[in-house]
Order: C-alpha cells, then structure tokens, then sequence
C-alpha cells in the first residue's frame, strides 16, 4: 500500500526565504504525525502543499501515489477555530455537508438521501446529532469545532489535515478534538497530519513529531526529537528539554510549542 | 378596491406584474447569499451606480437605452465589488466612495436631461408602469442566465460564501465565484433599478432575506422564505399603488419591512424558548479534564 503522504527533497520558498528544503517524509496509513514549530516556519504551508493549493519548489510530493490535487475527496481537514457570525445561515449539517460536496458544481439534486444518510454519520462520529439542526453561530466554540472535525470526516478521507485545531479551545475540549481524531485514524486507519502549537495535548496519541525551524528540521518519536540537544540545535540557542510527569516542557525557546497559550496566536501567516 | 380591479385587466399593469415577478425571483434567490456574504452595502452601491448608468444613457442615448445604461453600470461596479473580495474593512470604505461618486454622477445627468420628468424620477423610485414587450424579453432573458448560472454554481458558491477558509482548502476557487457572483447581483440589480428604483433595491435583496434568516438556518429554507417574501412585497406593492397614482417602491418597502419585523419577532421568541429549554449538561467535555491539564493551567506564561 502507498503511503497516505510521501515527500521527497521537498523544497518551499517563499519570494528570497527558503521556508524549509531536502524535507523527506512518509506517513503511513493510521499514523498520527504531529507538526511542530514556531511561528513562520512553514507548517501551515506544508498542508497547503498537501492540499494541492500550493506547489513546491524542488523535490515531489505524493498522496496515495499520486499529486496534490484541489478537493480530493480522500483529504480531510480540520481549519482553526474560528467563531462563525451568528447569523451564519446554515444548520451543523448543513456545514458537514459542505465538506461532502461543497466544491462540487451542478445542482445536486441527484443522491440526496445517501447525501443525507452520510452527513448523518458523520455527525454521529463526533456526538454532535443533538445539536445537529441548530444555527451554527448559536453554538459554542468546542461544538462548532466538533461540527469541523465532522465536516472533515464527512468525505470518508484516508489522510486528515489538521491546522491548529485546537487553538483557542480550553483545555477539555482540546482533549476532545484529539481524542475524536485519534479515534478516527485508530478505527478507519485515517493517516493524520497535525499542525499544532501545543505538543502536550496531542502527546499521548502521538507517533512521530516533525519539528520544524527556520528551514531545519527533526523527524523522529517525541523521545528522539525532543531533547535539548536538538531543540538547542534547531534554534540556535541554549534551550533545555524537561520533562514533568507525562508533559514536555521547554524552556529557553522563544515561542516554543510546548507552553500553553490560552489565547489565540496568529500561526504562519506572516 | 373595484379601481384596482379594473387597472388590473390592463396590459401594462399585467407586464408589470410578470415583471416584478421575475425580479423578486432573482431577488429571493441571491439574497440569501448576499446577506451570508455580508453585502448590503454593496448592493446599495451597486444601485447607485447602476442609477448613474441609466441616467448617462437617458442623456445620451435616450428613454430606450436606461435598461443598458442601468445594466453596464451595475455590472461594471459590482466586479471591482467583487474583486475586492470578503475584506470588510476595505470594502466598506470603497463602496462608499464608488456610491456617493455614482450618485453625484447620476444627479448631473438627470439636470442636464431634458426630456420627459418621469423617465428621469422613475431610476430612482421605481416605475414599473414603463415596461414594455421588449423590457419583457430582455428581463426574461436575464432571468434565465441569472437561475441557470446560480444553478450550476450553488454548492460552491455557498461554501464559498459562508465558510470562505474551509472552501479555499477544499480547493474552490473563491476569487473567481466572487466575481462570478458580483456580475450576477449586477444583472439583477440593473433590473430593480428599473422596476423599483435604485433607493429602494434594498429591499427587495436584502430586506426578504434578512428577514427569512431571522426564522431559519436551513438554506434551502431560507432561499424559499426569501423568494416568497419578495414575491408579496413586490406584487403586493404593484397592485397596492395601483389605486392611488403613487410610485410602487413605497408599497413594496413597507411590505418588506412588516414581514421582517414580524420575522425578527418569531425567530426571537424562539431563540428565547430554545435558551430556557438548553440547562448545559455537564458532558464529556467538562468531565475529562485530566491531572495533566489543570497541571497545564498553573504553568506559568513566558511572555516575550
């Protein structure tokens, strides 16, 4: 079986900034891999690459054998929360279904039922039937990104993308957001790649940690990756590695992904 | 009443009608996406533009050309509209400019037009009374290519419109709808303009749709909802000024505004009710939080 994402020599600049280059990476199907890194090292950027919004510029880039391509339906992802208006016209599944056949053209009159029949289960893979006929805008905040991780799944994807889900969410619904998706690739093999400023919530389900800093970067288990020998290297300076019960805490990185924030950080779009 | 029965039978009254029809068609299906995409103020700038086109083809070229002249300019000014995408902040600033710019276009045209009165003070209050067979034709026709283009794009026109961040991952092409979607407000609102005046399409595209959303969430709902409602405040208010002489725009404004008001009135009871029924439940999210999270709570916060 191919690989859910292969890159080789991946090379992303970005006008006179090389982003990152000589990038080699494999995610097997059902692997977790977490994406880490501070802000403008071009981890929002590697997902647009796989989304097929963005082409690199050295190197290939493969999803299940073959190129990128805009609105693959095997691609899931998951976006940052973001309030949605609260006037937003549109009821939880109507947002799912838009991640069934939104980019689709023509009408769509035809397949309704099994339309509705697969909205509804993704809906029910993130328990979120109950609130499923609300206006999205009444909705909280850890529901409306529940509705997200439903509207990701809700094409039956074989590789899940994920940027900065969790930002803004306290740390309970954090859990929840990770424990959906860890779910996920656990029962239907789902490969994910997962962008994120925090390490610890994702520590516990995670497989390998892509670590990424202006243009250098580790792959590796978080044992291999996260240890101040490393980090130090990666960026440059003294940064130190410690461990407290089953956290990862760094120390000495400035905008280092391990800290919590507990409110919203614009992420890589300088 | 029995003076509006007989003004009825006319030909002209029935042209009209089958001419408001159309418009409050192509008015309840794009209003819905007009208000998801938060662009009432440009369909007013849009009007006013398309006021001014109409004027400067009434100068130039005579009563016979006011349907191209509202057309060219509508459309043209709805593209740089549609250009300047979803950024609210800029947007507003531009359509204000372009809008007092067109209305002062449009107010020198009409000085200096000499013909009939009423060809003039009709762009801008409405005056249906004036269509002919061949308005009919060409309304037709742009009502056609307004459902058929709406038709094929829907889906991803609303993805677009209402989820823009997710659309744009999914690979839509978000750009190029909103230009897509500006020409067609343009047509349509190049058609209002004729038929209920330039200060008065509002609402027709906004008013019925803004008050369908205050009764549903569902799309497809709130689409139908738009269109009926625009059905009764247009037809409604043609066969209500029909009697006294007056101008069909405030007719079809007051109709508009009562059913929103009664809209807004529904859907906040219902949100009331809705609230006093929820009591939050202590679910899955507030109980799982774990020994390492509230560790996460009490570590300090390097700031930089």
């Amino acid at each position: 079986m191919n690989p859910a994402v292969e890159l080789s020599g991946a090379e992303l600049r970005r006008g006179p900034r090389t982003l990152w280059s000589g990038l080699d990476l494999q995610v097997r199907p059902g692997e977790f891999i977490a994406v880490l890194g501070p802000n403008g090292s071009g981890k929002t950027t590697l997902l647009q690459v796989l989304l097929g919004l963005l082409d690199l510029s050295a190197g290939s880039v493969a999803i299940h054998g073959s190129p990128p391509r805009r609105g693959n339906p095997t691609v899931g992802y998951i976006p940052q929360q973001r309030a949605l208006d609260p006037l937003t016209p549109l009821r939880g599944r109507d947002l799912v279904g838009l991640g069934l056949d939104g980019h689709r053209w023509g009408p769509g009159f035809r397949g309704r039922t099994r339309r509705r029949e697969r909205v509804a289960e993704a809906l029910a893979q993130v328990d979120a039937l109950e609130y499923s006929d609300a206006p999205v805008g009444s909705l909280s905040g850890g529901e409306q990104q529940r509705l997200r991780v439903a509207q990701a799944l809700v094409g039956d994807p074989t590789l899940l993308l994920a940027d900065e889900p969790l930002l803004s969410l306290d740390l309970a619904r954090q859990r929840t957001v990770v424990d959906l998706v860890d779910r996920r690739r656990r029962e239907h093999d789902t490969a994910v790649v997962f962008v994120t400023h925090e390490l610890n919530p994702v520590l516990p389900v995670v497989d390998r940690i892509l670590y990424l800093v202006e243009g250098k970067f580790r792959i590796g288990t978080p044992a291999e990756v996260m240890t101040s020998e490393n980090l130090s290297e990666l960026y440059r300076t003294e940064v130190e590695v410690v461990r407290v019960r089953d956290r990862i805490l760094v120390v000495g990185a400035e905008d280092s992904p391990v800290h919590h924030h507990d409110e919203p950080v614009e992420v890589g779009a300088r | 009443m029995s003076t509006t029965l007989e003004l009825l039978q006319l030909d002209f009254v029935r042209d009209a009608l089958i001419a408001g029809g159309v418009l409050a068609l192509l008015a309840g299906l794009l209003g819905p996406l007009i208000v998801g995409r938060g662009m009432a103020f440009a369909v007013h700038g849009t009007s006013e533009l398309s006021f001014a086109g109409g004027a400067g083809a009434l100068l130039l070229f005579g009563a016979g050309a006011v349907g191209w002249g509202a057309l060219v300019g509508a459309v043209l000014v709805a593209l740089v509209f549609g250009a300047l995408g979803l950024a609210a902040h800029e947007r507003d600033s531009v359509i204000g400019v372009l809008l007092s710019f067109g209305l002062g276009l449009g107010v020198l045209f009409q000085s200096l037009y000499t013909g009939r009165s009423a060809n003039k003070f009709g762009l801008l209050v409405g005056q249906i009374v004036g269509i002919d067979t061949g308005d009919l034709i060409s309304l037709a026709i742009t009502g056609l290519v307004v459902v058929g283009v709406l038709a094929l794009t829907y889906r991803p026109l609303l993805f677009a419109s209402l989820d823009p961040t997710m659309a744009a991952a999914r690979g839509v092409p978000v750009r190029a709808l909103s230009v897509a979607f500006a020409v067609l407000l343009g047509a349509t609102t190049a058609l209002g303009v004729q038929i209920v005046g330039a200060l008065l399409v509002l609402s027709l595209l906004i008013t019925p749709a803004a008050a369908a959303a205050r009764v549903t969430a569902s799309p497809l709902l709130a689409t139908v909802l738009a269109v009926l409602f625009a059905e009764v405040a247009v037809l409604g208010g043609i066969v209500l000024s029909l009697a006294p002489g007056l101008p069909i725009s405030p007719f079809v404004a007051g109709i508009a505004f009562v059913t929103y008001l009664i809209c807004r009135a529904v859907g906040s009871v219902r949100t009331r009710r809705r609230a006093s029924r929820t009591v939050v439940p202590p679910g899955p999210d507030a109980t799982s939080t774990s020994s390492q999270s509230a560790l996460a709570n009490q570590s300090p916060r390097p700031r930089s």
